[in-house]
This record gives structure tokens, sequence and C-alpha cells, in this order.
């Protein structure tokens, strides 16, 4: 279905300079509307600041049994047997279930748009049936009538190992003769079915002309190796799922997600149910980040819901969101890069090797658009490598790969920059991708703020600011980094249905992690001519409003704010017909400006117009359906200043600022929050978080005490300013913005390190251990 | 979690008996910030919990005549950070107990706790032993007193035998010109167990000069473990670099530590030696009259001039 | 049938102030207060994000004190007098850290919020005018992973400009 892109209104506006909070939050400001671009308040914040709203855990239904996961203490192992009679004997035990109780999966892929996969692979990954391929691993579960008669039953479960060596590093995976996590598999290589049996599941590349050759015109060589660590989104709120399967073979799923339709779709196949006997219903979602989007317990609720005959809900604890959902995968980069004494880039290599865990499919693919996207260069190759391990199967967190990608090429960019003598954002600016760049997998780049978004950071305050004196045994210094995400598009669904009142309700199907009810609420109201309170929007269930993708790929904002706008416009067209009915006029007659309906002489406001719908007509509501193709990727850069100890090795962050295309900023606070949480998640991904494994695989740090996300003592107030340059595809020019800010941070702390101490840190997590290497001291 | 008993005594010969009935099965809960986790992860499986907050001379803290302190047991932290004469006589204790575990931790967590759980990263055990405390101990067979620094002995293992109960632990009588300070290394600012930390109490004569001092280090050993050559590297001394680097060498001699998630065997050592330097130049500074601030007052580092 | 085990697993009578006002309810002694709290009195505004006191949803206010609900039994509660999120609110209003929190977009997914409100009501009481490293250290022990903290501290520190005006 096309969707109609009228230009921004004010497209030719001239571009202000907001400023708030003392020039802490800065908008490079194109195109002036009514509400877009306010900071009103969210709809649902009353309930939220109260504790009232409902989130995936807090569901309460009548007869509610509690279940519990029996996971594997091996990472590596063949399932003999399971015997759960003493389990199914204990008083208070309702329902026990293991992969027998699922459908024999099929080895097949399905699509599930952000998701999906090998239908065997997920099947397994929710219940093993054969193996179990990482420490964590789910074999049973158990409803009983409370937690603790549960954990209780679990361990009266007997389950018979035949523990096989585990493969725990990249490195340990592609090892010759290293033990093959699924001998079945062979190794797809550049589209071709190798025949080889291998850890590697794929090897991928992208290629423009020829940087082999191309090196030779280069001036200076930059090759290096880094490593990153595993590491996991860290939402708050632990994965829960909530299932009734109903004697009338219904099946109804509570749970937090990031996509209703994603649960009923992937727990549809995994069930071999149709998708129309099953109704998703997301509650409030406590963070996702992309690792909310894939299934873990929905299938099991309904399986023990279904023997039990009552509503299960399954709460996964700390350690288990740790050893059981989908985290970022750690990689191994080997990148290379030449540029010529006038600093330009001339031959760009990378390898990118990333853990897929258990089972195939990871974030290289993702890497491997990004990587290069920021910058201009003939002879381009990069490779990206699936590999095994046996870690649990890896999931999206926040621009899947690309941080890890950028982690490596913008230390080299850093290193390219250094030795040519250059400012390291002049040397960007030289080498800057714009609007009909070719990227390295073959399509220009449209309109994009890349260049906007550096000048927006050479100028800025910060990065002429004096470092200031360290403390006696410290040093400080600054880093810069830059990166990009594409963004994507997918399919959403809005109504709007125009109240007596003038107010409308706004149905949606797009889960409200970050405030987007709010700022897709904001598009219908400028397009209704109403305010943003005027507009009351619900996020439903799958059963109450057209098919929408997941909350995640930064396609919110954008594609369900296209849905709502094409719905909005419906209702304009609609109450102009009504309208004219009143005046008797043609409908072709009436215009609509300024929240006002006119023709000749008569005017009304929209919550006249409102009044009169009973009467001309009965109900009026308006329906957006898109697929949209015109979403527009986003640069993101970061000036850092860190002060290191050189007796601790420890880096304190003492000024951040982060510079971010928004394509237009619908509700700058909400924006604003994106740059800054991703900028805390990148601080702890960059200095403190890692999974701590031995090498039998087993995960030692599966707490928050020793999962170390940073806390508000360990970041400073975090700077943002947001360019907008306007995506042509949106009529406000939106660009989604959840992703871009979290793939340079890392990179920057790295830089700023460097330039601190003098050290190349070749690894993440860059803890006060691995300085203390880099320096020599220990 | 297991099912337990719950028993709330108001003696703490009551007590002591509850304990004895079900030795090694009994365990008492003061703050519950250590207990509460190892019964819900399994670490620890016993039949009854014993409430000891309910016993006065657990939850009390009281200046004796002759100025030296009892902390009960079960004290919190919290009340521990807030008491005028702690504050005043000893900034070791109170560094300690105002970084332990955060805001809500501290309002349940309790020095005896701490000293129970007998792990070898107690943040309030250096400085307690640092300062001289000895623990008071009731037995169906008696009391007895132990000091802190003899009290835990390996991973997790004190001296307390199972039917015994920790009353209080009583801080000597705070001397002029002495004082203790506590610092440890955590990767983050807050919220972490130490990767290593050191606790150190001097006192000085009239000329400056170092005429006593004790140095206990934590996260480092199987326990907590004093430093005798630190001790010897600072008397005499005014705590000029040279003297504090010889301490710092000694430090790092002593600490023997292991290999885990929170720090390899060299960060420790090293660590060890850093920690050491700068806890006895902070006690060195206090017991002058100079103000050093706590971790928990003075971690963060601002920028000057920075770009607002 | 297999028993669950040869303790008992009576249920202890708790008598509570909960928000002001006087509860009762059962608790085994291996329910946490958080438990007992979300599960028995289907209060379900404090939440669970670790279980084991190093994230702060869990944060109530027990006997004059901010503490971790996960890490307190709920039999401990007796006699005690509790604030949850459900009490900060005044009837038919909001308290100005909520209004704040608003007003600053200080969350975005909401699942810490409570434990922050909570936690930053403790520290105006303490200290009504705090720096911004005073509110910092305290709310340290309060984990966002969404917000990066900043927009937190502001609504903190406005808060308490508001409140300090009688407001």
């Amino acid at each position: 279905m096309t969707t109609t892109i009228d230009r921004p209104t004010s497209e030719n506006a001239a571009t202000r300079v907001i400023s708030a909070n003392g020039g802490a939050n800065i908008i490079i400001s194109h195109g002036d509307y009514n509400v877009v671009g306010t900071r009103p308040v969210r709809h649902d914040g009353v309930d939220k600041v109260t504790g009232r709203a409902t989130y995936g855990g807090d569901t309460r239904l009548n007869g509610l049994l509690f279940g519990k996961v029996l996971r594997s203490p091996h990472a590596h192992a063949r399932i003999v047997s399971i015997d759960t009679t003493k389990a199914r004997a204990l008083d208070g035990v309702h329902a026990v279930v293991t992969a027998a109780d699922l459908p024999a999966a099929e080895d097949r892929e399905v699509d599930l748009g952000e998701g999906g996969g090998n239908l065997k692979h997920m099947s397994d990954n929710i219940l093993a049936s054969d193996k179990v391929l990482y420490k964590g691993h789910a074999i049973a579960a158990v409803a009983a009538v409370n937690v603790h008669v549960a954990e209780a039953a679990c361990k009266l479960i007997e389950v018979v190992y035949e523990v096989l060596p585990a493969v725990v590093g990249i490195k340990d995976a592609i090892a010759p003769g290293a033990t093959l996590l699924h001998p079945e598999i062979t190794q797809k290589s550049l589209g071709n079915d190798t025949g080889i049996h291998s850890n590697i599941t794929k090897h991928a590349r992208h290629q423009l002309g020829d940087p082999d050759a191309a090196f030779a015109k280069a001036d200076v060589i930059v090759e290096r190796e880094f490593t990153t660590s595993m590491v996991h989104q860290g939402y708050i709120e632990p994965t829960n799922a909530t299932a009734m399967w109903n004697q009338d073979g219904k099946i109804t799923i509570w749970s937090s997600t990031q996509g209703a339709f994603a649960v009923r779709d992937s727990t549809a196949e995994i069930l071999r149910v149709p998708v129309s006997r099953i109704k998703a219903i997301p509650q409030e979602i406590g963070g996702g980040f992309g690792g909310k989007i894939n299934v873990y317990l929905e299938p099991v609720a309904a399986l023990l819901s279904r023997e039990s005959g009552r509503p299960v809900k399954l709460i996964m604890s700390r350690a288990e969101v740790f050893q059981a959902t989908g985290p970022a995968p750690g990689s191994w980069s080997k990148i290379k890069f030449g540029a010529t004494k006038d600093g330009r880039l001339v031959a760009m290599t990378a390898d990118l090797y990333m853990e897929s865990g258990a089972y195939p499919g990871s974030d290289t693919g993702a890497a491997m658009l990004c990587i290069y996207a920021p910058y201009k260069c003939d002879d381009m190759r990069v490779d990206g490598y699936d590999v095994l391990t046996n870690r649990p199967k890896t999931a999206a967190y926040r621009a899947p790969g690309a941080p890890q990608a950028a982690f490596a090429s913008e230390q080299v960019i850093d290193e390219l920059a250094e030795k040519l003598g250059m400012d390291p954002i002049e040397f960007r600016l030289r080498n800057a991708a714009h609007e009909g760049t070719r990227q390295v997998h073959g399509p220009l780049h449209k309109k994009v703020g890349g260049i906007e978004v550096l000048n927006a950071t050479k100028e800025h305050a910060h990065y002429r600011a004096p470092l200031g004196t360290p403390s006696p045994s410290a040093r400080r210094g600054r880093g810069v980094a830059y990166g990009y995400w594409f963004n994507i598009g997918l399919a959403s669904s809005v109504s709007i249905s125009v109240n007596g009142d003038g107010s409308v309700t706004l149905i949606e199907g797009s889960t409200d992690i970050g405030g987007s009810r709010a700022s897709i609420a904001m598009q219908a109201a400028e397009i209704l001519g109403i305010s943003a309170e005027d507009v009351r929007p619900s996020v439903v269930d799958t059963d109450s409003v057209g098919y929408t993708g997941v909350t995640g790929g930064s396609r919110t904002t954008y594609a369900t704010g296209l849905a709502a706008i094409e719905a909005a416009r419906s209702v304009v067209a609609q109450m102009k017909a009504r309208v004219a009915k009143v005046w008797s006029v043609a409908p072709d007659d009436v215009s609509y400006e300024h929240g006002s309906f006119h023709a000749g002489t008569h005017s009304m406001s929209f919550k006249e117009a409102a009044h009169h719908i009973e009467d001309t007509g009965g109900p009026i509501t308006g329906t957006g359906n898109v697929d949209p193709q015109g979403h527009g990727g986003a640069f993101a850069s970061i000036i850092v200043d860190v002060e290191v100890d050189i007796e601790t090795g420890k880096t304190q962050i003492l000024e951040w600022t982060i510079v971010q295309d928004a394509g237009k900023a619908i509700h700058p606070s909400y924006v604003e929050g994106q740059l800054q949480g991703a900028s805390a998640q990148g601080i702890g991904w960059a200095l403190s978080e890692e999974y701590f494994m031995n090498s039998k695989g087993e995960m030692a740090n599966t707490s928050l005490l020793d999962y170390r996300l940073p806390t508000a003592f360990d970041v400073p107030m975090i700077n943002t300013v947001i360019v907008e340059v306007p995506n042509p595809g949106h009529p406000f020019g939106v660009r989604g913005v959840g992703e871009a800010s979290i793939v340079p941070p890392m990179a920057a702390v790295a830089n700023a390190i460097h330039n601190a101490i003098g050290v190349r840190m070749h690894a993440l997590p860059m803890n006060p251990g691995a300085v203390l290497h880099g320096l020599g001291v220990i | 979690m297991d099912n337990v008993e719950y028993v709330r005594p108001g003696s703490v010969s009551e007590a002591v008996a509850l304990l004895a009935e079900k030795p090694g099965k009994a365990r008492a809960l003061a703050g519950g910030t250590d207990l509460l986790v190892q019964l819900k992860s399994g670490r620890r499986q016993i039949d009854r919990v014993v409430d000891v907050k309910g016993i006065p001379d657990l939850t009390e803290i009281r200046v004796n005549a002759d100025g030296s302190v009892l902390i009960g047991a079960a004290v919190p932290c919290f009340k521990v950070y807030s008491h005028p004469a702690i504050i005043a006589g000893y900034p070791g204790v109170i560094d300690s107990v105002s970084i332990v575990g955060g805001i809500a931790i501290q309002g349940r967590a309790s020095l005896g706790g701490n000293l129970c759980n007998g792990a070898p990263s107690g943040d309030t055990i250096p400085s307690m032993a640092a300062a001289g405390a000895v623990a008071l101990i009731a037995g169906p067979s008696g009391n007895r007193e132990v000091p802190v620094a003899e009290f835990c002995t390996g991973p997790g293992q004190t001296v307390l035998h199972p039917d015994e109960l920790l009353v209080a632990i009583r801080l000597p009588a705070p001397r002029a010109h002495s004082a203790g300070h506590y610092l440890r290394f955590i990767p983050r600012n807050e919220m972490d167990i130490a990767v290593a930390g050191a606790g150190a109490w001097v006192a000085l004569d009239s000329h400056g000069v170092v005429t006593e001092a004790r140095v206990f280090l934590t996260s480092v050993a199987p326990t907590p473990i004093g430093v005798p050559d630190a001790v010897k590297a600072v008397v005499g001394t005014r705590g000029e670099d040279s003297a504090l680097d010889a301490a710092a060498a000694a430090a790092r001699a002593a600490a023997k530590p292991i290999t885990d998630m929170r720090g390899t065997i060299a960060q420790r050592v090293h660590l060890s030696g850093v920690m050491t330097k700068r806890a006895l130049a902070g006690a060195i500074a206090r017991a002058r009259g100079e103000h050093v601030p706590g971790a928990h007052e003075a971690h963060r580092v601002r920028t000057n001039g920075a770009a607002h | 049938m297999v028993a669950v085990d040869a303790h008992s697993t009576t249920k202890v009578v708790v008598v509570a102030t909960i928000n002001g006002e006087p509860v009762q309810f059962l608790a085994e002694p291996r329910q946490t207060l958080l438990e007992c709290l979300r599960d028995v009195l289907s209060m379900t505004g404090t939440k669970e994000g670790c279980s084991d006191g190093n994230c702060g949803a869990c944060n109530v206010v027990m006997d004059g004190r901010l503490v971790n609900s996960c890490l307190v039994l709920g039999v401990e509660a007796n006699g005690q007098s509790i604030t949850t999120i459900e009490g900060i609110a005044p009837v038919g209003g909001l308290h100005p850290l909520q209004t704040a929190f608003l007003e600053q977009a200080a969350l975005q997914c909401g699942i810490c919020t409570p434990g922050f409100i909570v936690s930053a009501s403790e520290l105006l009481k303490h200290n009504p005018h705090p720096s911004e490293d005073e509110v910092r250290f305290w709310l340290s022990g309060n984990l966002c992973r969404c917000t990066g903290y900043d927009k937190i501290v502001r609504a903190v520190m406005h808060a308490s400009d508001i409140m300090r005006v009688g407001h």
C-alpha cells in the first residue's frame, strides 16, 4: 500500500538553535509545528509514577499458578533421560512439561519480521529436545501453587546428561578440531553451501572496488585486532509471561514484549497452532533494547496452562535473565584501513567475527552494513562470520553488531588521524559520507545528516573546553567517535476514533518502551489540529489492532507515526464531509487549517465539528496501515572527557556530549532520553560489563552485583545535541533515534583513554585491570 | 526458598538457647542483607531464623564511662554513621559503614552481620580491626571476647560456635591525635564488593610522629589480614612518601589473593599497595586534624570549567 | 502425594501499618516483604528487578528508613510502619517528585520509577537541598537502564527546589 508523503509544511523554515538546561540540551531545529517538537506530559505517565501501571510481572488472574523452569547446569551435553515422576507427585504441583510436550519442530526458516529463524532451533531453545547447548538452557518446567513449590519441584526432576566439551569463546570455536555444536550444519559462505562442518555457520561479504590493491595508494596504514565481550541488554524488568490455554483451544498470553504480534506469531509456530487461536496482550514493558523480541517463556506458560487447566505465570530470576535470554555477542575484529597523507581514506578491510551463541544467526549482517556507512571510500571490503559458541543464543541489543564493529573501526580511524596529525573530527569530515555516497553493500546513501552531526560536534563548547587539572595520580584525555544505524520500517496499523467532545482515541500496537505513545499521539494531534492532550492513545492486543511490527529497529516513531498520520488524515477527510453536510456545501469546498474547518464565510473548530458527528452519519474512525520504505538512517557522534587513575586503572567519565540526527524530534525530551540512555549503556559496555565465563562455559557473575551496570554515581550529566536533517520519507522528517546513539560510545571512551594515557585498548571491557595491564603496571 | 521457622527472642539468653537447639541449622538474623541472599540462592540451608533485632543489647549504641563505645551487633549502618560519638572518634569506621552497599542496604546491614558473615571482602572488618575493636560473644557456657582482627578464620568462617551469638562490638576509647581511614578499590563508584581494601589507624605524638599504627587489608586473603610490616614501616615516621611506599611494599608482600571474577592476583597485589598507601596517608592527615573526606563524599571527579 | 518437607509451613499473622492504614496478612516465614506486598496484598507498584538488593526497584520505607523489600522477610514487618509507592502521593494529587518526573521526562519504561521515587522522597527528607553529587550517591542503589540518570537527577533537584519553596 503506498503512502502519500507531503513535504513538511515548514521545509524551508530556517534552522533554529533551541537550548534548554543551560545549554546541556540543544536542538538544531528544522521545521516549526504546533504539537510536534513540544514536550507534553506523556499520556501513561501518571500511572507509571504512581506504580499503578501493570507490567508483565504484575499480571493477576483468578486461579493463577506460578511456574519455574529447570535449566541445564552444563554448557554442552546430550540429554539422555528426563524423569519428572517425583516432581509431579509433589503437593501443590499442577503441571510438568518438557520438550516432549512440544510438537516436533521442522527444520525450516520462519520470518517474523525482526526476529525469527530456524523453527527447530527456536523450539529447542524454548525447551531442549536432544541437546543442551548452554548453561541455563531450559529442560523442563513446573506449574505450582506458588513459586517456592515450583522451585522445589524442579529440584526433584531427574535428568541424566552426557556431558560434552564446552566451546566457550570465538577463538575456541574456530580452532581446528573444535567440538562442533551442530555437527549436521554445513557452512554457508558467500551464498553457497561449502559442505564444511564448522562452528562458523555463515560467512558473508560486501565489497566495493579492490581494497587489497588500493592499499598501495596509502601513505599510512593502520592494522589492528580487537575483541569485545558478551554483554546483556540489562533491562531492569526480568523476562516474564503468563498464559491461559482455554478449554476451547484459545490461548491468551500476557507478557512484557517489544511486539505482541511477534509473540503471537512465534508462539503459534512453536506450538503449531493457527495464529487465530492466540491473542497476545502486551503488558507494560520494563525495558527491552532488543532483548524482548524473541519469546522465551510464552510457549512454556501455554503448555503448563494446557496441562493444568489454569493460567500460569513465569518470571525469570535475574540469574536466569543473564543465562537464558539473548545477550549481545562478543566479537573479534581485524581491521585494516589506509589513508593518504592529505587525509583521504583509500582502502578499508574488516573481518568481523561475532558469536551467535547456541544456534546460528548473529548480528554480523547489521554490523557489516554500518561499519563503513559513515565514510566515503571507493575500495572497501567487509567479511562477517557467524560463530557458534556454548552460550545463550544471542539476540539484538540496540543497533545489533554495529557497536562492536565501531569499537574497532573508530579506534583505527582515530589512530590514522593521529598519525597524520589531523584533528579527529576534521579527518572524519574529510571522508564523511553524504547523500549519494555509495555504501559497501551497493545502495547510495539517501539524504542523511552525517556532516551536520560532525559539524555540530566540532562546534560544541565541549570540544573547545579545557580538560582541567587531574588528581595527582591521574591523567585526563578527550576522545570522539562517530557511528551510523540504518533504522528500519516494518508494518504498523493505527485506528483513530473521534469522540463527541472533540477528543480522539488512538489505537495502536506498538508497545511503549520509551514514551512512544506520546510521540505517536503528537503526530496524530498535529494532523488533526488538536492538542496532544486531546488524543488518548492505547496500546492494544493482537485482536484489537491491525498487524504491527515490533517496537525496535528505531522504527516506532517513524512507522507507527506514519500510520497515525494516515489515520488522522482519513479522519480529517471524513470530518470535512460531515462539516460540508452541516453547511450544505460540497466536501471539496471545505478546507481545514490551523484547527478550523472553513468554507466561504463559515468556520468551525474541530471540537465544534465533533459535536455534529452523531447527527451527520454516526461514528468517525480513520485507519492507517503502512509498510513504509522511506525510513532514514541516522548518524551519531560523541565527545567524552575521561580521567584515568594510573595507580588503579580506573576511568571516570568527566564530561559527555552526544550529537545525533533525529530528522525531527517529535517529543524532544524522549529523544534526549534515548541519547542519554544509550550513552550510559555505552559507558557500561565500555568500562565494566562482561559475561565472566569459566572454561566450562559457566557464567560467574549472574547477579547485578557483579554484572556491573553503571549507577547514577558513575556517570555525569549527559549533554545532548539533536540535529534535525529531515528524512524525506516522513511528513515531519522523522528518523529513528533509539539505536545510532549506542554505536560510538565505547570507541569514544577508548579514544579518550588513549588520549589520556597513550595506551590503545584493544579489548572490552576497559576495566581497571585491563587499563593497568595496558599501562604495563601488572 | 526453603521453609524456615522464624523466631524473635527478647533476650540474649533466649537467643542463645534457640541457636543451641538447632546447632548449625539456626542462624541469627540482623539486617538480612547477607543471610537472605544466601537463603534465597540456596547457598545456606537452615531450619530456623533467629531475629535478634528485638534484643536491646544488640540494637543499641552505648558510650561507656571510659569513652569506649559499644555497638550492638544488629545496629544498622545508618545508625552507626549518624551517631555523634562514632563520627567524632572513629572516622575510619564511618568510612566503611557509609559505603556498604548503598543507602537501602545501609538501612538494614550491620557491623555485626558483616563480621559474622566472615567474607574475605567485608568492608567494615579492616576498619574495625584497625580501630582495635573487640567482639563480645555470648554462648551457652558463658561470654567471651575476641579481637575483631582474629574473628574471621576462613572464607565464611569465624570463631563463633554454632550456638554462640555475637552481642556487640566494642571500640576502644578514642585517643587524641589518632584516627583511622578506610579505602577500598571498586570498579564502579558504589555498590561493588571490594577488589582490595585497606583500613589504617595511626596515633601521633605531639610532634606528628607516628607512635602506633594498625593496617588491615580486605579481599586479598582468605580473611581480612593485618600487615605488621606496614606498621613497622610507618611507626617513627611522619608518614613521608618513602615510609608510605615501604608500607605499600609490605602490603603487597602480605597479600595472598586469588584470581576470581572481581580481580586477578596481580591486580589485587598491586592494589594492596596503592590502597594501603592512600589509607595510611588519610589516617595520618586526619590524626593531624585535617579533613579527609570519605569515599562516599569524594568519589565523583568534577571537571574544571566544563561546557555547561 | 509427597509433603513439601517436615517443617511447619504454618503461616504467621503479620500486623503492620502500610501507607498509614492498618493491615493484617498471612505470610510464610520464607516470603519476603516484597513477595507479601505484590502477591499477598496485590500491591504491585513495588517492583522486583534482582531479588538480591542490587537494583532498588523494590525500595520501600520501613520504620523510617529506605530498605530493599526483597531482603526483608514479610514476618519482620510485624509492628512496623511501611510506606510504598502507593502511599507517596497525597490523596487526589501527586508528590512534587512525581510531578517533576513527569515534567522532566525522567522515566522511559518506568519500571525503576517507583523505586526511584520512594528513594528520592527519603533523600529529600534527610537532605532537603542536596547537591548533584549527593543526589547521585543516594540514588546509586537504584538502577535505571533507560535514562542514563540525567533527567532523573534533574527531576529530583527540581523537586527539592519546589518543596523548599513550599509549593
